[in-house]
Protein backbone atom coordinates (compact mmCIF):
# COMPACT_ATOMS: atom_id res chain seq x y z
CA UNK A 1 0.00 0.00 0.00
CA UNK A 2 2.77 2.19 1.23
CA UNK A 3 4.83 1.69 -1.56
CA UNK A 4 1.87 1.95 -4.13
CA UNK A 5 1.30 5.64 -2.32
CA UNK A 6 4.80 6.65 -2.84
CA UNK A 7 5.12 5.29 -6.54
CA UNK A 8 2.09 7.51 -7.09
CA UNK A 9 3.31 10.78 -5.84
CA UNK A 10 6.68 9.72 -7.46
CA UNK A 11 4.55 9.40 -10.79
CA UNK A 12 2.64 12.93 -10.03
CA UNK A 13 5.75 14.60 -9.30
CA UNK A 14 7.43 13.75 -12.51
CA UNK A 15 4.01 14.25 -14.28
CA UNK A 16 4.31 17.95 -12.91
CA UNK A 17 8.20 18.44 -13.89
CA UNK A 18 7.31 16.90 -17.22
CA UNK A 19 4.75 20.24 -17.49
CA UNK A 20 7.21 22.63 -15.97
CA UNK A 21 10.12 21.75 -17.72
CA UNK A 22 9.11 24.01 -20.68
CA UNK A 23 8.39 26.63 -18.24
CA UNK A 24 12.09 25.95 -16.52
CA UNK A 25 13.88 26.05 -20.38
CA UNK A 26 11.37 29.37 -20.76
CA UNK A 27 12.52 31.04 -17.57
CA UNK A 28 16.75 30.20 -18.19
CA UNK A 29 16.14 30.95 -22.01
CA UNK A 30 14.79 34.77 -21.07
CA UNK A 31 17.33 34.98 -18.11
CA UNK A 32 20.51 34.37 -20.75
CA UNK A 33 18.61 36.82 -23.50
CA UNK A 34 17.91 39.23 -21.09
CA UNK A 35 21.51 40.18 -20.01
CA UNK A 36 22.01 40.51 -23.96
CA UNK A 37 18.90 42.74 -24.18
CA UNK A 38 19.72 44.82 -21.08
CA UNK A 39 23.05 45.55 -22.74
CA UNK A 40 21.68 46.30 -25.87
CA UNK A 41 18.93 48.63 -24.15
CA UNK A 42 21.93 50.38 -21.87
CA UNK A 43 23.43 51.59 -25.35
CA UNK A 44 20.15 52.25 -27.22
CA UNK A 45 19.09 54.69 -24.24
CA UNK A 46 22.54 56.69 -23.93
CA UNK A 47 22.95 56.81 -27.58
CA UNK A 48 18.83 58.14 -27.54
CA UNK A 49 19.73 60.60 -25.06
CA UNK A 50 22.50 62.28 -26.82
CA UNK A 51 20.96 61.62 -30.42
CA UNK A 52 20.22 65.24 -31.12
CA UNK A 53 23.50 66.60 -30.43
CA UNK A 54 25.41 63.82 -31.71
CA UNK A 55 25.37 65.10 -35.70
CA UNK A 56 26.21 69.12 -34.51
CA UNK A 57 29.32 68.16 -32.24
CA UNK A 58 32.60 69.93 -33.00
CA UNK A 59 34.33 66.41 -32.53
CA UNK A 60 37.63 68.16 -33.31
CA UNK A 61 36.89 70.53 -30.59
CA UNK A 62 35.79 68.06 -28.12
CA UNK A 63 38.42 65.81 -28.30
CA UNK A 64 41.75 68.64 -28.82
CA UNK A 65 40.55 71.09 -26.92
CA UNK A 66 40.47 71.93 -23.08
CA UNK A 67 37.45 74.38 -22.80
CA UNK A 68 34.72 72.59 -21.10
CA UNK A 69 31.80 75.66 -20.59
CA UNK A 70 28.52 74.71 -20.82
CA UNK A 71 26.83 77.53 -19.06
CA UNK A 72 29.22 80.89 -19.85
CA UNK A 73 29.22 83.82 -17.80
CA UNK A 74 28.32 85.92 -21.09
CA UNK A 75 24.89 85.58 -21.13
CA UNK A 76 25.51 86.03 -25.15
CA UNK A 77 28.76 83.83 -25.70
CA UNK A 78 28.15 80.06 -27.11
CA UNK A 79 28.82 77.19 -24.76
CA UNK A 80 31.81 75.34 -25.44
CA UNK A 81 32.44 71.43 -25.38
CA UNK A 82 36.41 70.97 -25.37
CA UNK A 83 36.46 67.91 -23.39
CA UNK A 84 40.22 67.31 -23.78
CA UNK A 85 41.21 68.12 -19.85
CA UNK A 86 38.56 65.80 -18.70
CA UNK A 87 39.62 62.84 -21.29
CA UNK A 88 43.06 63.63 -20.08
CA UNK A 89 41.87 63.59 -15.94
CA UNK A 90 40.45 59.96 -16.81
CA UNK A 91 43.86 59.04 -18.31
CA UNK A 92 46.22 60.52 -16.19
CA UNK A 93 43.81 59.02 -13.14
CA UNK A 94 43.88 55.73 -15.09
CA UNK A 95 47.88 56.06 -15.38
CA UNK A 96 48.87 56.79 -12.29
CA UNK A 97 46.40 54.32 -9.92
CA UNK A 98 47.77 51.70 -12.30
CA UNK A 99 51.31 52.72 -11.78
CA UNK A 100 50.50 52.59 -8.10
CA UNK A 101 48.09 49.44 -8.11
CA UNK A 102 49.85 47.20 -10.20
CA UNK A 103 53.17 46.62 -8.76
CA UNK A 104 51.68 46.61 -5.32
CA UNK A 105 48.72 43.90 -6.23
CA UNK A 106 51.31 41.77 -7.89
CA UNK A 107 53.76 42.01 -4.95
CA UNK A 108 50.75 40.91 -2.55
CA UNK A 109 49.27 38.38 -5.19
CA UNK A 110 52.94 36.69 -5.07
CA UNK A 111 53.32 36.95 -1.32
CA UNK A 112 49.94 35.81 -0.40
CA UNK A 113 49.66 32.79 -3.34
CA UNK A 114 53.78 31.85 -2.65
CA UNK A 115 54.54 32.57 0.70
CA UNK A 116 52.29 33.20 3.17
CA UNK A 117 51.28 29.96 4.74
CA UNK A 118 48.34 28.66 6.83
CA UNK A 119 46.11 31.17 9.02
CA UNK A 120 48.40 34.07 7.52
CA UNK A 121 47.44 33.16 4.20
CA UNK A 122 43.65 33.25 5.44
CA UNK A 123 43.56 36.66 7.09
CA UNK A 124 45.21 38.38 4.25
CA UNK A 125 42.64 36.65 2.13
CA UNK A 126 39.69 37.96 4.01
CA UNK A 127 41.38 41.71 4.43
CA UNK A 128 41.93 41.75 0.47
CA UNK A 129 38.18 40.72 0.10
CA UNK A 130 37.28 43.49 2.80
CA UNK A 131 39.61 46.16 0.71
CA UNK A 132 36.73 45.32 -1.91
CA UNK A 133 34.23 45.35 0.04
CA UNK A 134 34.67 49.46 0.97
CA UNK A 135 32.25 51.39 -0.85
CA UNK A 136 33.60 54.26 -3.21
CA UNK A 137 32.04 56.86 -1.29
CA UNK A 138 33.85 55.79 1.63
CA UNK A 139 37.28 55.83 -0.36
CA UNK A 140 36.22 59.65 -1.50
CA UNK A 141 35.92 60.39 1.90
CA UNK A 142 39.30 59.44 2.97
CA UNK A 143 40.59 60.65 0.14
CA UNK A 144 38.82 64.56 1.35
CA UNK A 145 39.15 64.53 4.72
CA UNK A 146 42.19 61.93 5.85
CA UNK A 147 44.83 61.59 2.62
CA UNK A 148 44.59 65.28 1.69
CA UNK A 149 46.12 67.07 4.46
CA UNK A 150 48.48 64.25 4.62
CA UNK A 151 49.50 65.34 1.01
CA UNK A 152 49.64 68.72 1.91
CA UNK A 153 52.11 68.22 4.83
CA UNK A 154 54.09 65.43 3.26
CA UNK A 155 54.74 66.81 -0.26
CA UNK A 156 54.23 70.67 0.65
CA UNK A 157 51.96 71.19 -1.50
CA UNK A 158 48.88 73.28 -1.58
CA UNK A 159 46.52 71.48 -2.78
CA UNK A 160 45.70 68.56 -1.23
CA UNK A 161 43.19 67.27 -3.95
CA UNK A 162 44.58 66.28 -6.74
CA UNK A 163 46.12 63.86 -9.26
CA UNK A 164 47.97 61.89 -6.95
CA UNK A 165 45.03 62.21 -4.38
CA UNK A 166 42.49 60.30 -7.03
CA UNK A 167 44.95 57.87 -8.00
CA UNK A 168 45.59 56.72 -4.81
CA UNK A 169 42.07 56.05 -3.91
CA UNK A 170 41.46 54.68 -7.34
CA UNK A 171 44.65 52.38 -7.07
CA UNK A 172 43.23 51.65 -3.43
CA UNK A 173 39.86 50.37 -5.02
CA UNK A 174 41.88 48.66 -8.06
CA UNK A 175 43.82 46.52 -5.93
CA UNK A 176 41.77 43.70 -3.99
CA UNK A 177 41.03 43.60 -8.07
CA UNK A 178 44.47 42.70 -9.04
CA UNK A 179 45.54 41.14 -6.23
CA UNK A 180 42.26 38.44 -6.10
CA UNK A 181 42.88 37.42 -10.34
CA UNK A 182 46.49 37.62 -9.58
CA UNK A 183 46.38 35.24 -6.52
CA UNK A 184 43.76 32.95 -8.99
CA UNK A 185 46.20 33.12 -12.07
CA UNK A 186 49.02 32.07 -9.86
CA UNK A 187 48.04 29.49 -7.92
CA UNK A 188 46.74 28.02 -11.85
CA UNK A 189 50.16 27.14 -12.16
CA UNK A 190 50.92 23.45 -11.64
CA UNK A 191 52.87 22.77 -8.68
CA UNK A 192 55.51 20.94 -10.77
CA UNK A 193 56.50 23.82 -12.46
CA UNK A 194 57.57 25.13 -8.88
CA UNK A 195 59.26 21.97 -8.35
CA UNK A 196 60.87 21.99 -11.72
CA UNK A 197 62.44 24.79 -11.15
CA UNK A 198 63.66 24.95 -7.50
CA UNK A 199 65.16 21.28 -8.20
CA UNK A 200 67.35 22.94 -11.16
CA UNK A 201 68.53 24.70 -8.42
CA UNK A 202 66.31 28.07 -8.88
CA UNK A 203 66.12 30.41 -5.78
CA UNK A 204 62.59 30.99 -5.06
CA UNK A 205 62.72 34.46 -6.67
CA UNK A 206 64.24 32.97 -9.71
CA UNK A 207 61.28 30.52 -9.86
CA UNK A 208 58.55 33.28 -9.46
CA UNK A 209 59.68 35.59 -12.06
CA UNK A 210 61.31 33.06 -14.48
CA UNK A 211 58.50 30.50 -14.50
CA UNK A 212 55.50 31.36 -13.05
CA UNK A 213 54.94 34.96 -14.22
CA UNK A 214 55.83 33.43 -17.79
CA UNK A 215 53.22 30.98 -16.82
CA UNK A 216 50.17 33.01 -15.47
CA UNK A 217 50.97 35.58 -17.68
CA UNK A 218 47.33 36.00 -19.34
CA UNK A 219 45.62 36.02 -16.18
CA UNK A 220 48.24 38.96 -14.52
CA UNK A 221 47.20 40.77 -17.71
CA UNK A 222 43.58 40.09 -17.52
CA UNK A 223 44.17 41.13 -14.01
CA UNK A 224 45.58 44.33 -14.76
CA UNK A 225 43.26 45.16 -17.43
CA UNK A 226 40.61 44.48 -15.13
CA UNK A 227 42.28 47.43 -12.71
CA UNK A 228 42.64 49.79 -15.44
CA UNK A 229 38.80 49.09 -16.20
CA UNK A 230 38.31 49.98 -12.59
CA UNK A 231 40.00 52.81 -12.75
CA UNK A 232 38.07 54.24 -16.00
CA UNK A 233 34.71 53.80 -14.65
CA UNK A 234 35.34 55.11 -10.98
CA UNK A 235 33.36 57.85 -10.19
CA UNK A 236 32.26 58.99 -6.20
CA UNK A 237 35.92 58.70 -5.04
CA UNK A 238 37.62 60.50 -8.30
CA UNK A 239 35.13 62.85 -7.93
CA UNK A 240 35.55 63.96 -3.86
CA UNK A 241 39.48 63.79 -4.21
CA UNK A 242 40.82 64.68 -7.89
CA UNK A 243 40.11 68.53 -7.32
CA UNK A 244 38.02 68.56 -9.89
CA UNK A 245 39.07 71.43 -12.27
CA UNK A 246 39.82 70.47 -16.00
CA UNK A 247 43.16 71.01 -16.70
CA UNK A 248 46.21 69.24 -18.00
CA UNK A 249 47.53 68.76 -14.51
CA UNK A 250 50.82 67.07 -12.99
CA UNK A 251 50.76 64.85 -10.33
CA UNK A 252 50.29 67.59 -7.86
CA UNK A 253 47.30 69.39 -9.64
CA UNK A 254 43.73 69.28 -9.76
CA UNK A 255 42.02 67.58 -12.32
CA UNK A 256 38.99 66.13 -12.97
CA UNK A 257 37.35 62.87 -14.69
CA UNK A 258 35.14 62.47 -17.15
CA UNK A 259 32.42 60.06 -14.54
CA UNK A 260 33.12 63.07 -12.51
CA UNK A 261 31.80 65.12 -14.58
CA UNK A 262 28.86 63.59 -15.37
CA UNK A 263 27.92 63.05 -11.87
CA UNK A 264 28.18 66.31 -11.19
CA UNK A 265 27.29 68.46 -13.51
CA UNK A 266 23.83 66.83 -14.24
CA UNK A 267 22.06 68.41 -11.86
CA UNK A 268 22.80 72.04 -13.30
CA UNK A 269 21.16 70.55 -16.80
CA UNK A 270 17.40 70.22 -17.87
CA UNK A 271 16.50 67.36 -19.27
CA UNK A 272 17.15 67.41 -23.02
CA UNK A 273 18.86 70.59 -22.65
CA UNK A 274 22.60 70.83 -25.37
CA UNK A 275 24.45 70.60 -21.71
CA UNK A 276 22.83 67.34 -21.24
CA UNK A 277 22.81 65.79 -24.52
CA UNK A 278 26.71 66.61 -24.21
CA UNK A 279 27.18 64.89 -21.02
CA UNK A 280 25.98 61.94 -22.29
CA UNK A 281 28.42 62.30 -25.38
CA UNK A 282 30.92 61.83 -22.73
CA UNK A 283 29.13 58.80 -21.69
CA UNK A 284 28.90 57.46 -24.41
CA UNK A 285 32.92 57.58 -25.10
CA UNK A 286 33.82 56.45 -21.43
CA UNK A 287 31.26 53.33 -22.71
CA UNK A 288 33.58 52.71 -26.02
CA UNK A 289 36.39 52.76 -23.51
CA UNK A 290 35.15 50.30 -21.13
CA UNK A 291 33.74 48.18 -24.00
CA UNK A 292 37.61 47.61 -25.38
CA UNK A 293 38.87 47.06 -22.63
CA UNK A 294 36.58 44.48 -21.55
CA UNK A 295 36.90 42.53 -25.35
CA UNK A 296 40.45 42.73 -24.66
CA UNK A 297 40.52 40.96 -21.35
CA UNK A 298 38.27 38.63 -22.30
CA UNK A 299 40.39 38.08 -25.53
CA UNK A 300 43.21 37.81 -23.01
CA UNK A 301 41.39 35.41 -20.48
CA UNK A 302 40.64 32.91 -23.65
CA UNK A 303 44.16 32.91 -24.82
CA UNK A 304 44.55 31.66 -20.64
CA UNK A 305 41.82 28.71 -21.25
CA UNK A 306 42.90 27.94 -24.69
CA UNK A 307 46.47 27.43 -23.10
CA UNK A 308 45.68 25.46 -20.43
CA UNK A 309 42.98 22.95 -22.29
CA UNK B 1 74.56 -2.54 5.72
CA UNK B 2 77.39 -4.58 4.63
CA UNK B 3 76.06 -5.27 1.16
CA UNK B 4 79.27 -4.64 -0.63
CA UNK B 5 80.90 -8.00 0.73
CA UNK B 6 78.42 -9.72 -1.52
CA UNK B 7 78.95 -8.05 -4.74
CA UNK B 8 79.74 -11.29 -6.81
CA UNK B 9 75.75 -11.20 -7.47
CA UNK B 10 76.02 -7.54 -8.83
CA UNK B 11 76.02 -7.36 -12.57
CA UNK B 12 77.72 -3.88 -12.19
CA UNK B 13 80.18 -5.30 -9.78
CA UNK B 14 82.93 -4.69 -11.49
CA UNK B 15 82.08 -0.70 -11.19
CA UNK B 16 81.54 -1.10 -7.32
CA UNK B 17 83.96 1.01 -5.37
CA UNK B 18 86.57 -1.03 -3.43
CA UNK B 19 87.02 1.33 -0.36
CA UNK B 20 83.73 1.30 1.23
CA UNK B 21 84.52 4.57 2.40
CA UNK B 22 83.56 6.20 -1.15
CA UNK B 23 79.79 6.59 -0.76
CA UNK B 24 78.07 8.50 -2.70
CA UNK B 25 75.01 9.28 -0.31
CA UNK B 26 75.18 8.28 2.93
CA UNK B 27 72.82 8.59 5.52
CA UNK B 28 72.57 7.95 9.71
CA UNK B 29 69.49 7.72 11.81
CA UNK B 30 67.07 9.85 9.24
CA UNK B 31 64.24 10.24 11.22
CA UNK B 32 61.39 12.55 9.26
CA UNK B 33 58.05 14.09 10.41
CA UNK B 34 55.63 15.77 8.56
CA UNK B 35 53.85 17.76 11.06
CA UNK B 36 53.42 15.07 13.89
CA UNK B 37 53.35 12.14 11.38
CA UNK B 38 57.00 10.35 11.40
CA UNK B 39 57.36 9.21 8.09
CA UNK B 40 61.32 8.11 8.12
CA UNK B 41 62.64 5.95 10.85
CA UNK B 42 66.29 5.90 11.20
CA UNK B 43 67.15 5.66 8.19
CA UNK B 44 71.06 4.51 7.63
CA UNK B 45 72.14 3.66 4.10
CA UNK B 46 75.19 3.93 2.15
CA UNK B 47 74.66 4.33 -1.88
CA UNK B 48 77.74 3.55 -4.08
CA UNK B 49 78.81 5.86 -7.12
CA UNK B 50 77.98 5.29 -10.59
CA UNK B 51 75.29 2.89 -10.10
CA UNK B 52 71.77 2.37 -10.07
CA UNK B 53 70.04 1.93 -6.75
CA UNK B 54 66.36 1.05 -6.42
CA UNK B 55 63.82 2.23 -3.88
CA UNK B 56 61.24 -0.42 -3.28
CA UNK B 57 58.61 -0.98 -1.00
CA UNK B 58 54.43 -1.01 -0.94
CA UNK B 59 52.61 2.56 -1.54
CA UNK B 60 53.08 4.54 1.34
CA UNK B 61 56.42 3.81 2.73
CA UNK B 62 58.90 6.44 2.71
CA UNK B 63 60.11 6.22 -1.13
CA UNK B 64 59.37 9.33 -2.13
CA UNK B 65 60.05 10.89 1.12
CA UNK B 66 63.65 9.26 1.34
CA UNK B 67 64.13 10.62 -2.00
CA UNK B 68 63.13 14.15 -1.44
CA UNK B 69 65.15 14.55 1.50
CA UNK B 70 68.35 13.71 -0.42
CA UNK B 71 68.00 17.25 -2.55
CA UNK B 72 65.94 19.01 0.79
CA UNK B 73 63.13 19.23 -1.52
CA UNK B 74 61.09 17.93 1.39
CA UNK B 75 61.38 21.98 2.78
CA UNK B 76 58.77 22.88 0.84
CA UNK B 77 55.89 22.11 2.52
CA UNK B 78 57.25 24.12 5.65
CA UNK B 79 55.58 21.64 8.54
CA UNK B 80 58.47 18.73 7.49
CA UNK B 81 61.04 18.04 10.50
CA UNK B 82 64.49 16.16 9.59
CA UNK B 83 66.57 15.09 11.84
CA UNK B 84 69.72 12.76 11.80
CA UNK B 85 72.52 13.34 8.56
CA UNK B 86 72.19 13.17 5.11
CA UNK B 87 75.94 13.24 4.00
CA UNK B 88 76.34 13.74 -0.08
CA UNK B 89 79.94 13.43 -1.29
CA UNK B 90 81.25 13.58 2.21
CA UNK B 91 79.55 16.87 3.36
CA UNK B 92 75.88 16.91 5.51
CA UNK B 93 73.62 18.74 3.45
CA UNK B 94 71.55 19.51 6.59
CA UNK B 95 74.46 21.82 7.85
CA UNK B 96 73.54 25.44 8.08
CA UNK B 97 76.12 26.70 5.52
CA UNK B 98 75.01 24.26 2.70
CA UNK B 99 73.40 26.61 -0.41
CA UNK B 100 70.07 25.26 -2.04
CA UNK B 101 70.96 26.34 -5.31
CA UNK B 102 74.55 24.23 -5.33
CA UNK B 103 73.37 21.42 -3.46
CA UNK B 104 70.59 21.01 -6.13
CA UNK B 105 72.88 21.51 -8.61
CA UNK B 106 75.38 18.40 -7.82
CA UNK B 107 71.89 16.37 -7.18
CA UNK B 108 69.42 16.49 -9.75
CA UNK B 109 65.68 14.73 -9.93
CA UNK B 110 63.57 13.62 -12.45
CA UNK B 111 59.76 13.49 -11.44
CA UNK B 112 57.06 10.86 -11.38
CA UNK B 113 54.93 13.09 -13.95
CA UNK B 114 57.44 14.58 -16.65
CA UNK B 115 57.51 18.59 -15.67
CA UNK B 116 59.13 20.13 -18.65
CA UNK B 117 58.76 23.91 -17.68
CA UNK B 118 56.48 26.01 -20.00
CA UNK B 119 58.83 27.75 -21.89
CA UNK B 120 61.06 26.38 -24.77
CA UNK B 121 62.80 23.05 -25.58
CA UNK B 122 66.11 24.80 -25.62
CA UNK B 123 65.29 27.40 -22.68
CA UNK B 124 64.47 24.54 -20.66
CA UNK B 125 67.80 23.05 -20.99
CA UNK B 126 69.73 25.65 -20.14
CA UNK B 127 67.40 26.87 -17.31
CA UNK B 128 69.86 25.51 -14.90
CA UNK B 129 72.75 27.11 -16.20
CA UNK B 130 71.19 30.57 -15.91
CA UNK B 131 70.45 30.08 -12.39
CA UNK B 132 73.73 29.12 -11.81
CA UNK B 133 76.07 30.96 -14.00
CA UNK B 134 76.12 34.83 -13.88
CA UNK B 135 75.24 36.39 -16.97
CA UNK B 136 78.18 37.60 -18.33
CA UNK B 137 79.71 34.04 -17.88
CA UNK B 138 77.05 32.21 -19.45
CA UNK B 139 78.48 32.23 -22.32
CA UNK B 140 77.80 32.96 -26.32
CA UNK B 141 75.04 32.01 -28.29
CA UNK B 142 77.17 29.65 -30.10
CA UNK B 143 78.74 27.93 -26.89
CA UNK B 144 75.27 27.25 -25.31
CA UNK B 145 73.78 26.14 -28.77
CA UNK B 146 76.33 23.22 -28.19
CA UNK B 147 75.25 22.52 -24.84
CA UNK B 148 71.98 22.33 -25.54
CA UNK B 149 72.52 20.00 -28.45
CA UNK B 150 75.17 17.93 -26.83
CA UNK B 151 72.32 17.45 -24.04
CA UNK B 152 69.88 16.55 -25.71
CA UNK B 153 71.87 14.08 -27.49
CA UNK B 154 72.70 11.89 -24.79
CA UNK B 155 69.38 11.13 -24.58
CA UNK B 156 68.67 10.37 -28.22
CA UNK B 157 65.92 13.52 -28.64
CA UNK B 158 68.39 15.70 -30.86
CA UNK B 159 66.98 14.78 -34.06
CA UNK B 160 63.60 15.03 -32.89
CA UNK B 161 63.80 18.34 -32.10
CA UNK B 162 66.80 20.02 -33.58
CA UNK B 163 64.21 21.88 -36.17
CA UNK B 164 61.61 22.52 -33.33
CA UNK B 165 63.84 23.87 -30.36
CA UNK B 166 61.40 27.31 -30.10
CA UNK B 167 58.82 25.00 -29.25
CA UNK B 168 57.24 24.85 -26.08
CA UNK B 169 58.66 22.00 -24.06
CA UNK B 170 55.01 20.54 -23.12
CA UNK B 171 54.20 19.93 -27.05
CA UNK B 172 56.22 17.05 -26.70
CA UNK B 173 55.20 13.57 -26.24
CA UNK B 174 55.53 12.27 -22.63
CA UNK B 175 58.23 10.06 -23.58
CA UNK B 176 59.90 13.19 -24.99
CA UNK B 177 59.53 15.20 -21.57
CA UNK B 178 60.81 12.79 -19.67
CA UNK B 179 63.76 12.50 -21.54
CA UNK B 180 64.12 16.41 -22.14
CA UNK B 181 63.67 16.65 -18.07
CA UNK B 182 66.90 14.35 -17.87
CA UNK B 183 68.72 16.01 -20.46
CA UNK B 184 68.14 19.27 -18.68
CA UNK B 185 70.02 18.21 -15.84
CA UNK B 186 73.13 17.36 -17.33
CA UNK B 187 74.75 20.70 -17.92
CA UNK B 188 75.01 21.05 -14.31
CA UNK B 189 77.39 18.29 -14.42
CA UNK B 190 75.17 16.63 -11.47
CA UNK B 191 76.44 14.06 -9.34
CA UNK B 192 73.50 12.41 -8.46
CA UNK B 193 70.49 11.96 -9.86
CA UNK B 194 67.28 11.51 -8.14
CA UNK B 195 64.08 9.53 -9.74
CA UNK B 196 61.05 9.03 -8.56
CA UNK B 197 59.07 6.50 -10.53
CA UNK B 198 60.25 8.41 -13.68
CA UNK B 199 58.59 5.72 -16.09
CA UNK B 200 54.90 5.35 -14.45
CA UNK B 201 53.23 8.21 -16.85
CA UNK B 202 55.18 6.09 -19.90
CA UNK B 203 53.36 3.33 -22.25
CA UNK B 204 55.26 0.29 -22.61
CA UNK B 205 57.88 1.41 -25.20
CA UNK B 206 58.33 4.55 -23.79
CA UNK B 207 59.67 2.52 -20.61
CA UNK B 208 61.76 0.70 -22.43
CA UNK B 209 63.74 3.48 -23.85
CA UNK B 210 64.01 5.98 -20.84
CA UNK B 211 65.16 2.10 -18.90
CA UNK B 212 67.67 1.86 -21.28
CA UNK B 213 68.80 5.17 -20.94
CA UNK B 214 68.83 5.38 -17.23
CA UNK B 215 71.35 2.66 -17.64
CA UNK B 216 73.56 4.17 -20.02
CA UNK B 217 73.69 6.88 -17.95
CA UNK B 218 74.76 5.33 -14.85
CA UNK B 219 78.17 5.37 -15.20
CA UNK B 220 78.92 8.83 -14.57
CA UNK B 221 76.12 9.36 -12.18
CA UNK B 222 74.98 7.86 -8.75
CA UNK B 223 71.17 7.33 -9.47
CA UNK B 224 68.82 6.61 -6.96
CA UNK B 225 65.64 5.29 -8.50
CA UNK B 226 62.08 4.92 -6.98
CA UNK B 227 60.05 2.32 -8.53
CA UNK B 228 56.99 0.31 -7.74
CA UNK B 229 57.46 -1.95 -10.65
CA UNK B 230 59.05 -5.18 -9.46
CA UNK B 231 60.47 -6.11 -13.06
CA UNK B 232 62.16 -2.57 -14.01
CA UNK B 233 63.94 -3.22 -10.39
CA UNK B 234 65.18 -6.37 -11.54
CA UNK B 235 66.10 -5.05 -15.03
CA UNK B 236 67.41 -1.57 -14.14
CA UNK B 237 69.00 -1.66 -11.00
CA UNK B 238 72.27 -2.57 -9.29
CA UNK B 239 71.47 -2.35 -5.87
CA UNK B 240 67.64 -2.42 -4.33
CA UNK B 241 66.40 -1.18 -0.84
CA UNK B 242 63.24 -2.50 0.39
CA UNK B 243 61.84 -0.07 3.07
CA UNK B 244 58.85 -0.59 4.65
CA UNK B 245 56.62 1.35 7.13
CA UNK B 246 59.46 4.42 7.07
CA UNK B 247 61.89 1.67 8.00
CA UNK B 248 64.88 0.10 5.58
CA UNK B 249 64.39 -3.24 5.65
CA UNK B 250 67.20 -4.83 3.78
CA UNK B 251 69.71 -3.39 1.06
CA UNK B 252 71.35 -6.07 -1.01
CA UNK B 253 72.69 -5.82 -4.21
CA UNK B 254 69.48 -6.68 -7.01
CA UNK B 255 69.60 -10.29 -8.38
CA UNK B 256 70.48 -11.17 -4.22
CA UNK B 257 67.74 -9.38 -2.81
CA UNK B 258 65.20 -10.92 -5.31
CA UNK B 259 66.78 -14.47 -5.68
CA UNK B 260 67.81 -14.86 -1.63
CA UNK B 261 66.40 -12.22 0.37
CA UNK B 262 67.81 -12.20 3.85
CA UNK B 263 64.20 -10.82 5.52
CA UNK B 264 61.03 -12.35 5.88
CA UNK B 265 59.27 -9.11 5.33
CA UNK B 266 61.03 -8.69 1.54
CA UNK B 267 60.62 -12.21 0.60
CA UNK B 268 56.50 -11.58 1.14
CA UNK B 269 56.72 -8.23 -0.55
CA UNK B 270 58.70 -10.38 -3.62
CA UNK B 271 56.87 -13.20 -3.84
CA UNK B 272 53.01 -11.11 -3.48
CA UNK B 273 54.13 -9.20 -6.57
CA UNK B 274 55.16 -11.98 -8.05
CA UNK B 275 53.73 -15.10 -6.73
N1 LIG C 1 53.50 16.38 2.26
C1 LIG C 1 53.10 15.43 3.11
N2 LIG C 1 52.46 15.76 4.24
C2 LIG C 1 52.06 14.82 5.11
N3 LIG C 1 52.27 13.51 4.96
C3 LIG C 1 52.91 13.10 3.85
C4 LIG C 1 53.37 14.04 2.87
N4 LIG C 1 53.98 13.35 1.87
C5 LIG C 1 53.90 12.06 2.23
N5 LIG C 1 53.26 11.89 3.40
C6 LIG C 1 53.03 10.62 4.10
O1 LIG C 1 54.27 10.01 4.32
C7 LIG C 1 54.21 8.63 4.06
C8 LIG C 1 55.24 8.26 3.00
O2 LIG C 1 54.83 8.81 1.77
P1 LIG C 1 55.70 8.67 0.45
O3 LIG C 1 57.08 9.01 0.77
O4 LIG C 1 55.03 9.48 -0.59
O5 LIG C 1 55.54 7.12 0.14
P2 LIG C 1 55.87 6.31 -1.17
O6 LIG C 1 56.60 7.20 -2.13
O7 LIG C 1 56.69 5.16 -0.70
O8 LIG C 1 54.56 5.85 -1.71
C9 LIG C 1 52.80 8.33 3.64
O9 LIG C 1 52.11 7.82 4.76
C10 LIG C 1 52.24 9.65 3.24
O10 LIG C 1 50.87 9.73 3.52
MG1 LIG D 1 56.02 7.85 -4.12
Amino acid sequence: MADGKTSSIRALGSRLLDRAEPLIKGVIYVSGWSSILFVAAIFFFIFKEAAPVLSSVDWGSFFFENRWIPNPADENKAPSYGAAGIIYGTFAITVVSMLIAMPLGLAAAVYISEFATGKTKEILKILVELLAAIPSIIWGFIGLVIMSPIIQWVFGVEVGVNLFNASLMVAFMAIPLIVSISEDSLRAVPDSYREAALALGASRWEMIYRVLFPAAKNGLLAAAMLGVGRAVGETMAVWMASGGTEQFGLLFDRVKAMTATIASEMKDTAHGDEHYQMLFVIGIVLLIICVIINVLSDLVIKGVKKKHS
Amino acid sequence: MDSSTTSQANPAGASAPEGAGQMSIRTRDVDLFYGDFQALFGVSVDIKPNIITSLIGPSGCGKTTLLRSFNRINERYGNVTTRGTIEILGKNIYDADVSLPELRKSVGMVFQRPNPLPISIYENIIFGLRSHTPKPELGRRGDLDDIVESALREVQLWEVTKNRLKDRATTLTLEQQQKLCIARLLPLKPQVILMDEPCSALDADGIERVEELISELRERFTIVMVTHNMGQAKRASDECIYMYLGKIIEHAPTAELFLNPREEQTAMYIEGRYG
